[in-house]
């Protein structure tokens, strides 16, 4: 009994890494409609930015604010430079872009910091948490933070003027250019705002699994597993979402027998998609109509 | 949350390519094939390898662009249909002591059943799910791969070394160059086939599914049995493909078919034109070659040069090389006017 | 029987007077990819990919022979060091090895890393004889001259360090519970069996727990909680360097304390202990063969300073905490001396011969008493190691060194 609450306090500890990213990634779905496999790279890479700031001397949330500015930035500078032209492209070959970029900031981060881990501080400390060696001061302090995110993000969407303009020109792109909404500007902001919120989630996630070029490719698996499962179109979704995955893979692997440990993200995966058949919008998101 | 009315028109995710458009002319194909026979009895043993991987790969990408040009269905997936292929001529083979040419259709048998048991579930999943779903396969096709209950079949985390057959009757030719005209036979034959099948019923039953599924049951199309026809026949020539690659590479193991391979063969697939079944030979090109061209260009950033070369490709051409196609025949064209 | 022996003995003088022939009037003899003026040598890395960490070796030894030419080159041969990406695919490894081999048209494949991509070109490069020297990846396999008479290893064997562990397991920590953290891959499962090898008919008893992780794991916290919930004497942790450190850091971090075994290739000072945290990875126990490029001890080693005016003259920028920089710089030294070995007759047969002809080698940056030795029937040449335990913020060599061949089954 002891193990079931340990690996399930584990399992909330890991799944913050997920909630955190699953927050990224409905964030640009909200925004352009797509899942963007370069998410991950671009949080590895402003996360080895307010690094490098760090190296150079600037304290660290003076580097938080400066990455979290930089990544708003570059998210805007790479969707105008990049995805603007492939606008009118069909889907497909944007996803394409999507994996052109993914290559690419892999690369230049490889080149760049090289590809032996790195430590990253946290402002949290890394002690227990209230008595419990399972959650630390740090991962409590992350956890806190997607919350204090995900407000922010649903007081945006909801009472902003730009927040509904955003999901407007998301989800009726016609009808919004209607009534005067920007959907071009829009789609950039939804980058910058991805982007900045990608880089909260690395500056969180580093200090945990090491900082290194790859350190982002199976967070972004279980990212957007943990987003499909909450509802793409929820926030809310997406953070329970990160922590149901990080308990399930737990518990999957923990008492599942024989196959349990050494398959237990594709029976995650299994499990999720069983969800997702079941309820093909996510267990928080809304059922999509489909208009003839 | 919601104040919009979420109502979503969703635009299909691939545009309409008419079936006729899906191939290229005789006078086309003929030069083409020419090229195919021939090139191989001038080039280098190497040279030859590329080629065979080059159709290998091609047929890899028919068998995605069936599934999504033909019917609609995105799948970042087909690694794990390509391992099973491969894996299972292996296992033949050295196992089993089967004939080469022997294991292939029941590779693609096996992954035929394997895909149309996998669109099942597929069936109510449509865009960013199912291309979850699919990537959730491939991620996980490599830890089935290795796990310790199979190793006796499948020689677990190291693999199973395949042996390369010989040219048979006692023809005078090297094992790579058979290997190359024994891949092109195949090749040619699933390429008709497939041609076939898209131009049948059931072709057209596809392209309806894919333009408007509400459409295309109101006029009586079972959209589910099509659908997980479309994934089965997409994993069918996937897994010969697969198996064709074991017998060229002459080893299996999981660390050859990770995601990788499945996003190569989604880039193969962009590249070479959405729905265009000629194209895939080109994107087939793409993936085996711009990775060497990048690597020549820059060691330390290889892969930021491939990606600046796939953006370059996708800037220049958004629909790939049916683009390049397109604007061919109509340079061909005009020039004939005059 | 007499005429046997007789003509034995007198064709053993032929060969004999042939040798001393052929080093003293210098006979050139060539095979493809070598010439008067140069030695072209082969090599695949992934330098794209999820194992493109690993491409700093390939960087290094192309580096390493830049300097060996700008020495003038080997018996006054300059050496071509051609090396491409596999990115860690198997199918791409046969690809890039055959256009080195028939393309290229070099004398020898040199160091080509993973087991993966070494079993996929092994069968080609043996049937067209060719030599796959030193091989980067520490699978018994490569011990194998009957069946494999082209290929030979480097490092030395993951089975062989494991075994090592068990022994020293029984000796020092008899009827101690031993649970076992491994990658879920060739490397991981090596070490796995090493380790019940060693402890021999004590493996079922010794050994609580098996736990395997995915290197697509973004953490492995969770397995973590689940060892310590058997509660160990013992945690072996195989893992690559970020899981390593993710295991030293989280174990202390859960205030657990058992003793912890880290395989030799997650040793680095600088990018293993110091990440984890040097007051978390005081107490580790490993055992190496080469010397840390970022361990204070080394600093004024002979052999580390020249390794260090290598990477400062030659490798401008690179990060001397990786340890690939060391591996590479002492895998090449080993291919440089086995050419020198070579003389004027640049076959690939006698490569190989000499490359199974070293005695008492010792690179620049192999621990002092490790020395490389081959021969005819040991394809096996780093088989020394000796233990080590952290402390403070460097490693401290203890007991004898120890050999560890595995002989391949």
């Amino acid at each position: 009994m002891e193990l079931f609450a340990n690996q399930i306090l584990a399992g909330i500890a890991t799944g913050a890494i997920y909630a955190c990213m699953a927050l990224a990634v409905v964030m640009i779905y909200q925004a352009i409609d797509h899942l963007n496999f370069a998410q991950g790279e671009m949080a590895m890479f402003s996360t080895f930015v307010s690094w490098q700031l760090m190296q150079w001397g600037v304290p660290y949330w003076g580097a938080f604010v400066l990455t979290v500015a930089f990544s708003f930035a570059a998210g805007i500078a790479i969707e105008r430079l990049l995805f603007k032209p492939l606008a009118k492209a069909p889907v497909l070959t944007n996803v394409a872009g999507f994996i052109a970029l993914y290559a690419i900031i892999n690369s230049v981060a490889g080149l760049i910091w090289d590809f032996t881990i790195k430590q990253y501080p946290t402002p949290f400390g890394s002690s227990p948490f209230l008595g419990s060696q399972l959650i630390s001061t740090h991962q409590a302090g992350m956890i806190g933070i997607t919350l204090l995110m995900l407000l922010l993000l649903f007081f945006f969407f909801r009472f902003t003027r730009v927040g509904l303009a955003m999901r407007a020109a998301a989800s009726l792109p016609e009808s919004a250019r209607l009534v005067g909404i920007n959907t071009s500007w829009m789609i950039a902001l939804g980058w910058g705002m991805a982007a900045a919120i990608g880089s909260v989630a690395g500056m969180m996630i580093a200090p945990v699994v090491f900082l290194e070029p790859n350190m982002m490719l199976g967070v972004l698996i279980y990212g957007f597993a943990a987003a499909v499962l909450g509802g793409l179109s929820s926030p809310f979704g997406a953070v329970m979402g990160g922590f149901l995955v990080g308990i399930f893979e737990n518990l999957v692997g923990t008492y599942i027998p024989g196959v349990g440990n050494e398959l237990k993200l594709p029976i995650a995966l299994a499990l999720i998609i069983i969800v997702l058949v079941v309820k093909p919008a996510g267990l928080f998101g809304r059922a999509i109509v489909k208009r003839v | 949350m919601s104040a919009v009315e979420d109502v979503v028109t969703e635009s299909p995710a691939v545009e309409a390519v008419p079936k006729r458009a899906m191939t290229l002319g005789y006078g086309t194909s003929l030069v083409v094939l020419a090229a195919l026979i021939i090139i191989p009895l001038l080039v280098k043993n190497f040279i030859i390898f590329q080629m065979t991987m080059l159709l290998i790969y091609g047929l890899a990408v028919l068998a995605l662009n069936i599934l999504t040009g033909g019917s609609g269905q995105f799948s970042l997936g087909q690694s794990a249909f390509y391992a099973v292929g491969a894996y299972t001529s292996a296992i033949l083979m050295e196992h089993a002591g089967m004939n080469y040419a022997l294991t292939l259709p029941i590779a693609g048998i096996i992954c035929f059943a394997f895909g149309f048991l996998f669109g099942q579930p597929a069936l109510r999943l449509s865009g960013v799910y199912l291309a979850l779903a699919t990537f959730a396969l491939a991620t996980a096709m490599p830890q089935l791969l290795k796990l310790g209950y199979f190793e006796y079949w499948t020689g677990g985390v190291q693999g199973l070394v395949v042996t390369k057959p010989d040219a048979p009757f006692g023809l005078p030719m090297g094992q790579d160059m058979w290997l190359y005209y024994f891949t092109l036979v195949v090749t040619i034959a699933i390429y008709i086939a497939s041609v076939n099948l898209l131009r049948s019923r059931s072709g057209r039953a596809f392209m309806a599914i894919r333009d408007n599924e509400i459409a295309a049951s109101a006029m009586g199309v079972d959209v589910a049995l099509y659908k997980t026809l479309a994934f089965g026949v997409s994993a069918g020539i996937t897994g010969v493909a697969g198996g064709l690659g074991a017998i060229a590479v002459q080893f299996v193991a999981p660390d050859g078919y990770t995601i990788t391979l499945a996003i190569s063969l989604f880039l193969g697939m962009v590249v070479g034109g959405v729905g265009w079944l000629p194209g895939s030979i080109v994107g087939s090109a793409f993936i085996i070659f711009v990775p060497n061209i990048a690597e020549g260009i820059s060691k330390g950033l290889s892969g930021a040069v491939f990606g600046v070369l796939l953006f370059l490709v996708i800037f220049l051409v958004p629909h790939g090389a049916r683009q390049v196609a397109i604007i061919a025949q109509q340079l061909v064209a005009k020039l004939k006017k005059n | 029987m007499l005429s046997t022996l007789r003509i034995a003995a007198a064709s053993a003088a032929v060969i004999a007077f042939a040798a001393t022939s052929t080093a003293a009037f210098a006979q050139k003899k060539y095979d493809t990819g070598a010439t008067d003026a140069e030695i072209k040598i082969g090599n695949i890395m992934p330098y794209s990919g999820p194992a493109s960490a690993y491409g700093v070796i390939g960087k290094t030894e192309e580096a390493y022979f830049k300097m060996i030419n700008d020495q003038g080159g080997i018996n006054g041969r300059k050496v071509t060091f051609i090396t491409y990406d596999d990115a860690y695919s198997p199918p791409k490894a046969v690809e890039q090895v055959r256009k080195l081999v028939e393309s290229d048209e070099v004398l020898a494949v040199f160091n080509p890393l993973g087991t993966p991509s070494n079993t996929a070109i092994q069968k080609y490069l043996n049937a067209k004889k060719i030599p796959q020297l030193f091989v980067a990846t520490g699978a018994t396999k490569w011990n194998d001259p009957k069946n494999f008479p082209w290929t030979i290893g480097w490092q030395p064997s993951y089975q062989s360090e494991a075994q090592i562990y068990a022994k020293w397991l029984m000796k020092e920590k008899p009827g101690a519970k031993v649970a076992i953290l491994y990658q879920n891959d060739d490397f991981g499962k090596d070490y796995l069996k090493g380790t019940k090898d060693g402890f021999g008919a004590k493996a079922a008893s010794s050994i609580i727990m098996e736990e395997s992780y995915e290197v697509s794991e973004p953490s492995i916290d969770g397995h973590i909680v689940k060892i310590k919930a058997a509660n160990p004497d013992v945690l072996l942790i195989y893992a690559t360097p970020k899981f390593a450190a993710q295991t030293i850091k989280k174990t202390a971090e859960l205030g657990w304390k058992p003793l912890q075994i880290v395989t030799n290739v997650s040793i680095s000072v600088g990018s293993v202990m110091q990440p984890a945290g040097f007051e978390n990875a005081q107490g580790l126990l490993s055992a190496a063969y080469a010397k840390d490029g970022t361990d204070p001890q080394w600093a004024g080693d002979p052999g580390m300073k020249k390794w260090a005016a290598f990477v400062d003259k030659y490798m401008p920028g690179a990060d001397k905490t990786d340890n690939g920089v060391v591996y590479g710089y002492g895998a090449a030294q080993t291919l440089a001396k086995v050419l020198e070995m070579c003389g004027n007759d640049l076959t690939r047969a006698n490569l190989m011969k000499q490359a199974a002809s070293l005695k008492d080698f010792t690179p620049d940056t192999l621990l002092p008493g490790v020395k490389i030795n081959t021969s005819a029937t040991d394809f096996a040449p780093i088989a020394q190691l000796q233990m080590q335990r952290f402390k403070g913020q460097k490693w401290e060599l203890f007991g004898e060194i120890i050999s560890g061949d595995v002989p391949s089954e």
